[in-house]
């Protein structure tokens, strides 16, 4: 199987994650201080910066497209709540 | 014949307040409505002056622009004020520079009468304004602005500055520069409800202003300082808020004021980082434990550490202390599958200051199921709050290995403070068992 990982740079913890693993499912059992409203892509509270490794993940659906530009968000943001590590290494931190 | 015990005085002009519209300045009236029997606003905070819901309307040469509303009760007051300063087919923009119901109860029905007229809001509105407007949503002209848009009135026009989170997503600023007014809606607001309006007339509301600040403004203090650092710049001679007095002789004396109360409460005294250690404990065990990861912690350079019996104080000055903090460890024992009452209620409060970012952590002795830090650790994490160490629990009375696996814990919680800790790597198989 190929092998990701994700950094969660405000505490400074990597995880190894099967590729396809949801920001989501890991970012409150590391203790990130990235925090979940919705958890389902329309509040904007899970607003995530990708430090570096963005190209690693999934595309954002339109749905995210649009929480995202109502949230004025930057070119390196995504939703933790939706995005998906589809390999390499990607680092975040809460938005 | 009987003679009443006391005189029969006519009201106050300050819960009567204005017949009509007032002149704000050149082309810019108030038109919104006072609310002088408030006595509790947002459930959150006591207003014993009531308050008042200002919305302005801005008249250019080619049509005007109606600033915010009011709740809904006052939907009347709002449209006779309203019509006896423009007609509604008059009406180009409507602004909303928060959607929250306080301004917007007049809004659907506002945009029923003047269906031509184009909404403006910040993007973070818009989802607000949907629920808001419902069906209607779709047949509404809505344009959302950020800082560098603007809207045309002819001879003069408005432009927008985005204010995120004071104190909601969705807060703006709109700047009348020919008349050097400021429409800032909840910010440099007050809930103080006198008639007369303006500053140099009212009673003295200086206490209102504060409260305003602390209950509403205070939990997003730096998105307020943000906001001043923009608005700062303009040249305004009027600051025009949504709440209480407009302020108009002494603008740059509120947002001084503002930065004032912005600012923690206790500024921190060294560079050194600030590690907070709160306790309770019934049989001395979560004691133990907290004098031992303040121990570690000290140990760290760069660390000033502190550790509090929780019981021992109210819990106000410890809002102010952690306010500064870089990071906070409660402690508490389980008791009937919980923590404690006192810490519960710190867990509370925690909400009227920022601590989006700090690092929290949760420690305790417990009998035998020991739920209580879990549950902190969850609360902490909803306080948007970074908790790189898994909670520390000890079974009752702790041994000497556990006292230093305190220490530790807290050298742990110091480097996660100075930056010095070790990243670590772990499976997602190791976490998801977690
Ligand atoms: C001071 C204040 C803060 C609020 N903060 C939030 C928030 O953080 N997240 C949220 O989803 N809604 C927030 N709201 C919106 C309320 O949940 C919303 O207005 C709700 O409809 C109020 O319900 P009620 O009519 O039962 O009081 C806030 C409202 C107020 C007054
Ligand atoms: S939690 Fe609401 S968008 Fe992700
Ligand atoms: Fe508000
Ligand atoms: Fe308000």
């Amino acid at each position: 199987m190929e092998k990701a990982t994700l950094t969660f740079t405000d505490v400074s913890i990597t995880v190894n994650v099967p590729p396809g693993t949801r920001i989501i499912e890991m970012s409150e059992k590391v203790g990130s201080g990235i925090t979940y409203g919705c958890r389902e892509g329309e509040c904007g509270t899970c607003l995530t910066h990708v430090v570096e490794g963005a190209e690693n993940l999934s595309e954002p659906s339109a749905l995210e497209m649009r929480v995202l530009s109502e949230n004025l968000a930057g070119s390196d943001d995504r939703l933790a709540c939706q995005c998906r590590v589809l390999g390499g290494n990607v680092k975040v931190r809460p938005g | 014949m009987s003679v009443p015990p006391f005189a029969l005085r006519p009201p106050a002009p300050r819960t009567t307040g204005p017949e009509g519209p007032v002149t704000v300045a050149p082309g810019v009236t108030w038109i919104g409505a006072l609310d002088p029997g408030l006595r509790s606003f947002d459930v959150i905070l006591k207003t014993s002056n009531g308050t008042t819901y200002n919305s302005y309307l801005v008249r250019g040469s080619e049509g005007v622009a109606v600033i915010d509303t009011v709740k809904a009760e006052f939907t009347g007051a709002f449209f006779k004020r309203f019509e006896e300063s423009a007609s509604y087919d008059e009406i180009r923009y409507i602004v909303l520079n928060h959607l929250e119901p306080d301004h917007t109860g007049a809004v659907p029905e506002l945009v029923r009468r003047a269906p031509q007229a184009e909404i403006l809001l910040s993007p973070r509105g818009l989802p607000m304004l949907r629920a808001l407007l419902g069906a209607e949503f779709d047949n509404a002209k809505v344009r959302p602005v950020t800082t560098g848009h603007s809207a045309d009135l002819g001879d003069r026009k408005l432009d927008f500055i985005n204010t995120p989170y004071v104190h909601w997503p969705d807060t703006q600023c709109t700047w009348l520069a020919d008349a050097r007014v400021l429409f800032t809606c909840d910010l440099f607001g007050s809930h103080f409800c006198d008639g007369r309006l303006f500053e140099d007339q009212v009673d003295d509301f200086r206490l209102a202003f504060d409260n305003y600040f602390d209950r509403i403004m205070r939990p997003f203090r730096s998105f307020v300082t943000s906001a001043l650092d923009k608005i700062e710049p303009l040249d305004f001679a009027v600051l025009a808020p949504a709440h209480g007095p407009i302020l108009r002789s002494a603008p740059r004396d509120w947002l001084a004021r503002t930065r004032l109360l912005a600012t923690p409460r206790r500024k921190a005294d060294s560079a050194e980082k600030v590690l907070l250690i709160f306790y309770v404990s019934a049989y001395g065990s979560t004691a133990q434990l907290a004098q031992a990861i303040h121990d570690g912690a000290e140990e760290e350079p760069g660390v000033r550490v502190s550790l509090f019996d929780l019981e021992g104080s109210d819990i106000s000055p410890f809002l102010d202390l952690i306010e500064e903090a870089d990071g906070i460890a409660l402690g508490t024992p389980t008791i009937n599958g919980d923590a404690v009452r006192t810490v519960w209620d710190m867990l509370a409060r925690l909400v009227d200051i920022e601590t989006k970012g700090k690092l929290g952590a949760a420690f305790g002795s417990y009998g035998w199921s020991g739920e209580a830090v879990r549950l902190v650790e969850a609360r902490l994490q909803g306080l948007k709050m970074r908790l790189p160490e898994p909670g520390l629990r000890v079974k009752l009375h702790p041994s000497p290995e556990e006292l230093e696996e305190g220490r530790a814990f807290g050298r742990r919680l110091a480097q996660q403070l100075t930056g010095t800790a070790a990243p670590r790597e772990i499976d997602f198989a190791e976490l998801a068992a977690r």
